[in-house]
């Protein structure tokens, strides 16, 4: 690193990091943390679009049973690319690489993540990814399903199997080097005075977040590579043909998606943590036990994937093992959510926009929690396996969870993003909207699985009929509710009145600083002397 | 989990009941899970819900100091929650080797998945395609295998499922306890037709079994025959819609003249859709792959003579053909 | 001492951006295992299933390179030490004359695998179309050469890139000024070519020692 490039202490009465400089250049070449949150903001938004306009397209398509708006190759490319988008290009950067990278290092007091060149990097790699699978996508579509199970993958299936893979597999050594810039960064750059257990809970889970991105995703590189490699050269180790084993691809792509869905929802605990607490204020219940929690779900998770081969022929055994685990990772999540609940007790409550996406969260992450005890039971999940039980159990946990604490957490921070107020009421009906759109969407799926309709079918026995049509008007709503926030969110950012500061007089470093924070974010560094969410006591 | 009530209802009503041996322990797992986290939702729900209300910022009821130290009350949660999900686990893995356990006279049955139909073979050389002939009252095994992807021999009405892996025999059993027909799905996509490979266990009496089982390879005796002959062998699977890349689409068909893939054409007759159906290759219409199995030696002569009866019979763009009961 | 160096944000000082560096590289090497780590997983499997396709594809493997090659990539490592040694003690020379010791090493381990490669192109042991098995031989020793390329060929373009690093370093010792870090460089780079070497030392008895008694 030369010397001369960046400065070495930050001015006094600095500009804050929108007004800095406004050119296209200064923010395609910028290192600053705030900046690169901003950048993954629009790109995530982008991904998230397309990701739902596949998902809109499935569910008007389901209103029939008969197929009637869409072959089934194309009905299975929709999917195809609903999933991979949703998970690698908008679930598993979300929270992390836009909120996490925005707040992180104020949070802990430094004035930037530990490598901000790296930081910049990791946005030109996951854009890299993201270009080659939009290729996959305007190029013809992919039609593997987001798991890329083999045979079908490396030898049947005949979309851009290579270019899809190799987006994903490019994106993820971004998310690589975001995990590795967090753990450095809290490792070494925290303020003086802010020690592990003074912490706030969002940067305990991006932390844990962070491991299992460091740990697990290169192992889904390897998959990925074989799988290219098996459809390139006619030969692999997956292949039955040659004596290879198809499960085994299975194994080492769920030793990393299984740890991946606790990815996708570790950092959404620590957002709504932050929110509970900030809302009612009021120090959170068992801070330590909930961080310790946040632990043991990241090391545990890396436990538990044989629990998505029980019908795959995997040994008696092992789904006993598997399954035992699967029951032992709910724990610390049944854990959490009781603490968040006796956080509420005696507090002082305001419902602001934040707060209700946050109960949201509480609710629909409980539910999709409660669900996968019924697929960790072994005989039960026999019955359940790959129905649409299992779809709606995973979107209660990533849609209704993650995207839910994303909305929530990029509501609570926005006024120090963006140094404005959105219109609070609005923002409230919007929730509201959300909530109900979702549970009216996904609740009828647990009814289809359990009644027996298989997930990724595109024409369906005329008995599933009513329930689907719920399930899309459901997804209407849903659609309504997504889309309010990018109205209101983005007319703030014009017409907004200035936040201050701490609007919601939150504690946390984060809001010691002007909204929108300075380039370097604190004049001077702070020392820290109070534990987390030291609030007053609250006078009745 | 209020909205439990419909799960139940339906179990009730008895859409999904169940109809193997397995089936009630199963469901009874279910619903005692069902019970459990409805009772935990419905609990949280109340707590948060009277806490909203009570702690509201405009609320002046007092705050009450914390009575018990946090870890009384960690401590307490945590082990509630270890006891409750062992016990789960304890009687799911109870039931689950059970269920892997196949009786020693299970009658063995042979199921091929490829893409994208069922071909089922019985010990005593009959075979069916979409369709599994069983006794009720009588452990079957399955012995499951692939020639192409992977697929999932699922009959939810039997709460069984397992993947077809090529490269490996996979077994599992089930012994009906009701009579009837049960669906069949694939489970694991596998491919375009992913959502047409269904077929229907057909589960009768001791008595209709064995009828069935000397009928040969006389399917009914209605005078549809070749509506359920075309429906039994999963032709419909294929050649049912216009998706242009599988199969041709049959109504209206017969006496006219198609283009074939080898440049030339043909009139489609009774002896052209005969040796279709015998030998698919011979004669392929322009724009598809040679993919259909021959069905010579699976048809009786009869059989093939009411299917060409009943594809002629046929009308134009008629959508509804007679697809797998 | 320390205090005097000025360093850029967002670090404090000199100590903090050395701990940021040493735990960024550890954590890489982490990634790095398991990046490995899927490959090695698929081998465990495979030679369980197929114990006896895995010994014969081994006994086609040269011993004589392999082991020479080990050698050479142990000798390397210690050449890399002694750099890692000199650049701290600010013996810039030194540490330059050690680096170029590595990078040769280095180079030949490389030449030898690539003598091996087209050995076993010769010889129709590379997967695919034009793979023949030998005689007697099962078909599965297809999948033994398909991991053999797969790991060594992954191992060798980390060694390419070790190779380049250790170069950009040597460089960058060679125009450093007073205040460089170039201990805390060199001993960064140092880290990753011994990691290098350690997948090395795994790799070698599980490709080449399988079939010997």
């Amino acid at each position: 690193m030369k010397t001369d490039e960046l400065p070495m202490t930050p001015a006094r009465d600095e500009p804050d990091y929108l007004e800095r400089d406004r050119s296209l250049r200064s923010w395609l070449l910028t290192t600053d943390h705030k900046r690169i949150a901003i950048l993954y903001l629009l790109s995530l938004t982008g991904f998230f679009a397309i990701a739902a306009v596949a998902a809109a397209l499935m569910r008007y398509e389901l209103l029939s049973p008969r197929g009637d708006l869409l072959v089934s190759d194309l009905y299975n490319r929709l999917f195809t690319l609903h999933g991979v988008t949703m998970v690698w290009f908008f679930l598993i950067p979300s929270i992390p690489t836009v909120l996490g990278n925005f707040v992180l290092p104020l949070m802990i007091g430094a004035r930037d993540v530990a490598f901000p060149r790296l930081n910049l990097a990791s946005w030109y790699i996951f854009m890299a990814g993201g270009a080659l699978a939009l290729f996959a996508i305007i190029a013809g579509g992919v039609d593997t399903g987001w798991t890329f199970y083999t045979p079908y993958s490396s030898t049947y299936a005949n979309g851009n199997v290579m270019a899809m893979a190799a987006g994903v597999f490019v994106a993820g050594f971004g998310s690589i080097a975001t995990g590795l810039n967090f753990i450095v960064t809290i490792h070494t750059l925290r303020a003086p005075g802010l020690t592990w257990f003074r912490l706030p809970l969002f940067v305990w889970s991006l932390y844990a977040t962070s491991l299992i991105l460091v740990l697990a995703t290169p192992v889904l590189a390897t998959t990925l590579a074989l799988i290219m490699l098996e459809r390139g050269w006619g030969v692999g180790v997956f292949d039955p043909r040659l004596g290879g084993d198809p499960l085994l691809f299975q194994h080492l792509f769920w030793f990393y998606s299984h740890p991946a869905v606790y990815i996708m929802i570790l950092p959404g605990m620590g957002v709504v943590s932050e929110i509970f607490t900030a809302f009612s204020r009021k120090r959170i219940f068992g801070y330590r036990v909930m961080a310790l929690a946040i632990f043991s779900i990241a090391i545990l998770g890396f436990l538990v994937w044989g629990h998505h081969m029980f019908v795959s022929s995997q040994s008696v055994y092992a789904g006993l093992v598997f399954s035992l685990l699967s029951f032992l990772v709910a724990v610390p999540s049944a854990v959490k959510v009781f603490s968040w609940t006796a956080t509420l007790r005696g507090g002082s409550i305001s419902f602001e926009a934040p707060f209700l996406f946050a109960l949201a969260f509480l609710a629909l992450f409980t539910i999709g929690g409660l669900t996968g005890l019924f697929v960790a039971t072994l005989p039960v999940d026999v019955h359940l396996h790959d129905t649409y039980f299992v779809i709606a159990h995973f979107h209660y946990i990533m849609v209704g969870g993650m995207m839910t604490a994303y909305l929530g957490g990029l509501h609570y921070w926005w006024p120090k993003i963006s140094g404005r107020l959105y219109p609070a009421r609005t923002a409230q009906v919007a929730a509201v909207t959300i909530f109900v759109g979702f549970n009216l969407t996904f609740f009828p799926q647990f009814i289809l699985g359990y009644l027996g309709m298989p997930r990724r079918f595109h024409l369906y026995p005329p008995e599933f009929h009513t329930l689907n049509v719920i399930s899309t008007a459901g997804a209407a709503v849903l659609g309504v509710g997504y889309l309010l926030p990018l109205f209101y969110l983005v007319r703030s950012m014009l017409h907004g009145r200035p936040a201050g500061a701490n609007p919601w007089r939150a504690t946390g470093l984060e809001w010691t600083v002007p909204s929108p924070p300075p380039e370097h974010n604190f004049a001077e560094i702070p020392v820290v002397t109070s534990p987390p969410y030291d609030y007053p006591p609250i006078r009745s | 989990m209020s909205a439990g009530a419909p799960l139940v209802v339906a179990m009730i009503d008895g859409v999904m009941a169940g109809a193997s041996r397995v089936s009630p322990a199963v469901d009874a797992i279910f619903l005692a899970l069902l019970l459990t986290c409805g009772v935990v939702t419905l609990g949280v729900t109340a707590f948060v819900l009277y806490y909203l209300v009570r702690y509201r910022r405009s609320s002046p009821a007092p705050r009450p100091s914390q009575r018990w130290p946090e870890w009384v009350w960690e401590t307490l949660w945590t082990s509630a929650t270890v006891a409750v999900f062992l016990v789960f686990f304890a009687v799911g893995a109870r039931v689950y080797l059970r269920m892997e356990t196949p009786p020693a006279d299970a009658i063995p049955i042979e199921v091929i998945g490829r893409q994208w139909m069922w071909d089922v073979r019985h010990a005593d050389g009959r075979r069916e395609f979409n369709a599994v002939h069983v006794p009720v009252n009588q452990a079957i095994l399955l012995r499951l295998s692939s020639e192409d992807v992977i697929h999932s021999f699922a009959v939810p009405a039997f709460r069984l499922k397992q993947d077809v892996v090529p490269g490996k025999t996979t077994t599992t059993w089930f012994e009906a306890t009701r009579t009837g027909e049960f669906p069949i799905y694939c489970d694991q996509y596998c491919g375009t037709a992913h959502s047409e490979m269904n077929g229907v266990v057909v589960v009768e009496s001791a008595g209709e079994f064995a009828r069935w089982q000397a009928a040969g390879a006389h399917v009914g005796q209605d005078p549809d025959r070749g509506a359920r002959l075309f429906a039994t062998y999963g032709c419909a699977g294929c050649h049912q819609r216009s998706e242009k890349e599988r199969a041709p689409s049959l109504g209206g068909l017969a006496g006219k003249m198609v283009a074939l893939a080898d440049g030339t054409r043909a009139r489609v007759d009774d002896d052209y859709l005969r040796e279709s159906i015998l030998q698919p290759g011979a004669r392929v219409v322009a724009g598809y792959g040679a993919t259909m199995p021959s069905y010579a030696g699976m048809l009786s002569d009869q059989d093939v003579s009411e299917l060409v009866a009943y594809l002629k019979r046929l009308p134009a763009d008629d959508r509804r053909l007679a697809s797998a009961p | 001492m320390k205090a005097t160096v000025s360093v850029p944000l967002p670090y404090a000082d000199a100590a903090q951006r050395d701990r940021a560096g040493q735990l960024g590289l550890w954590t890489f090497l982490a990634t790095e295992v398991l990046f490995f780590g899927g490959l090695f997983g698929s081998y465990v499997v495979l030679r369980h299933a197929y114990p006896v396709a895995f010994a014969a594809g081994s006994s086609h493997l040269s011993f004589a390179i392999g082991t020479t090659n080990t050698l050479v990539l142990l000798t390397s490592s210690l050449t890399m030490v002694c750099a890692v040694v000199f650049a701290e003690a600010g013996r810039r020379l030194a540490a330059r004359a050690s680096m170029g010791a590595t990078v040769a090493l280095g180079t030949a381990f490389l030449i030898l695998k690539a003598i091996e490669y087209h050995d076993k192109y010769v010889e129709h042991f590379v997967p695919g179309s034009s793979f023949q098995a030998a005689p007697g031989e099962p078909p599965q020793v297809q999948l033994f050469f398909f991991l053999y390329f797969a790991l060594t060929g992954l191992h060798a373009l980390h060694m390419l890139i070790g190779i380049g690093v250790v170069l950009w370093n040597e460089r960058r010792v060679a125009h450093a000024v007073a205040d460089t870090p170039i201990g805390l460089s060199t001993e960064l780079v140092g880290l990753y070519w011994h990691f290098v070497d350690c997948i090395w030392v795994f790799l070698y008895p599980l490709l080449y020692l399988v079939a010997r008694p």
